[in-house]
């Protein structure tokens, strides 16, 4: 319900480490435990892109299952689609997540400027086939 | 590193190796990846590795060291929409009315009605209507905290109640630089909520369940609800309340008191002591 603005901080993001280089593609690695859609989020981005610098750029979502730790038995497991908190070996519900927690950008993909307006040129003279 | 590439039905992967630009062949026409051998695209991979949240966890970090420099605890009180935390912040106001210092964060989508239903206990309210946003925002970030703590007199207060947009999903992602998470969760909403939305009651100290009043008429499995709580949050406090007879008012008001103040107060005796 909130990927719009998340969407702006991720454009913000991008544009900085993008430093007026064209963006192909925005690679975002979200946990399990983040309320994110990822259909959303590559939704809206369409829709925050337009007429921006960006426009054009994908999002490329990589999600990560929620994982905790045990820290009686040290144990650790998988969270599973059932939000369960506790060790599946002995029970304890004294756990920390390991992982599920993320919500980062870990990379841009810049396109190459030269080869982006050769295929924006192709596209355009093959688009009614 | 592959080589990456766009194709123009938006699809994009990777090639390992030198000779792995074989889209022309028999085989992945079959496959159905177009035909771009023509395109000699090459990709410079940006490695960025930043928290999306990041600006609003420093704007959240500046708000928590407000709150600290003026001997301020804060909580964020979440809840979905209707559970009752505009009534049990009215009776939290009229009995700690005296007591207490306390401003209210009042954050809603439209309208001034909560803002309104609190005028009247002496307390300090700031709101925040979070629709002037693209559509209308569905929770309170820490920069929109930030903004309504300008407006209120920090070093006159004791206590903050931030009331934060009815919603059981996004209020949980954001810090908004608070001492603690409450819940209000009303038994209206049924049993089964702590493992639908189990984000926000994991991040909670506290879940008032509200609208006990209620429990004879409705077919609500309290151990039931109990139980799945405790599955994804097994340390939060419970205190079973009616906003409306005021059953549980007390026990909130106590906690507030003296599980969220008490250290505060003992950090002001200590930085009074070194004046």
């Amino acid at each position: 319900m909130h990927e719009l603005s998340i969407c702006a901080s991720i454009a913000d993001i991008a544009t900085r480490h993008a430093a007026g280089r064209p963006v192909s593609v925005i690679n975002v690695r979200v946990g399990q435990l983040r309320q994110i859609v990822p259909d959303t989020l590559v939704y809206c981005w369409g829709l925050l892109c337009e007429e921006t610098s960006l426009e054009g750029s994908r999002i490329i979502v990589e999600t990560v299952p929620a994982r905790i730790r045990c820290r009686s038995c040290e144990q650790t497991a998988d969270v599973g689609d059932l939000p369960v908190f506790a060790c599946a070996g002995c029970g304890g519900i004294d756990v920390e997540i390991v992982a599920g927690e993320e919500f980062l950008i870990t990379s841009l993909e810049l396109a190459d400027a030269e080869a982006e307006a050769a295929a924006d040129t192709e596209t355009g003279t093959g688009a009614d086939g | 590193m592959g080589r990456f590439h766009r194709h123009d039905d938006g699809t994009a992967h990777a090639h390992d190796g030198d000779g792995g630009h074989s889209h022309g062949t028999p085989d992945a026409a079959a496959a159905g990846a177009p035909d771009h051998s023509g395109y000699q695209t090459s990709v410079e991979r940006v490695e960025v590795l930043e928290a999306i949240f990041g600006e609003n966890d420093r704007t959240a970090a500046a708000n928590r060291a407000k709150f600290a420099a003026a001997g301020v605890r804060a909580v964020n009180l979440m809840s979905s929409p209707g559970a009752g935390k505009t009534t049990l912040l009215r009776e939290t106001l009229s009995r700690l009315a005296g007591q207490l210092r306390i401003g209210v964060v009042e954050g809603d989508i439209e309208t001034s009605l909560d803002a309104d239903r609190l005028a009247g206990f002496g307390a300090q309210i700031a709101l925040i209507n979070t629709g002037n946003g693209f559509g209308g925002e569905c929770h309170l970030d820490a920069p929109m905290v930030a903004s309504a703590l300008s407006r209120l007199v920090l070093p006159e207060l004791d206590l903050v109640l931030i009331e934060n947009v009815g919603n059981l999903v996004c209020p949980a992602e954001f810090d908004v630089g608070q001492d603690a998470r409450a819940m209000v969760y009303a038994i209206t909403d049924g049993e089964e909520k702590p493992l639908k939305y189990p984000v926000m009651f994991r991040s909670c100290e506290l879940v008032v369940v509200n609208k006990m009043d209620l429990l004879p008429y409705l077919g609500f499995d309290l151990d039931g609800f109990v139980g799945n709580l405790r599955k994804v949050n097994p340390a939060a406090d419970l205190i079973f309340a009616s906003a409306r007879t005021g059953e549980g008012v007390d026990a909130w008001c106590d906690w507030l008191r003296d599980r969220l103040l008490r250290d505060c107060h003992a950090d002001r005796v200590r930085r009074m002591r070194r004046v």
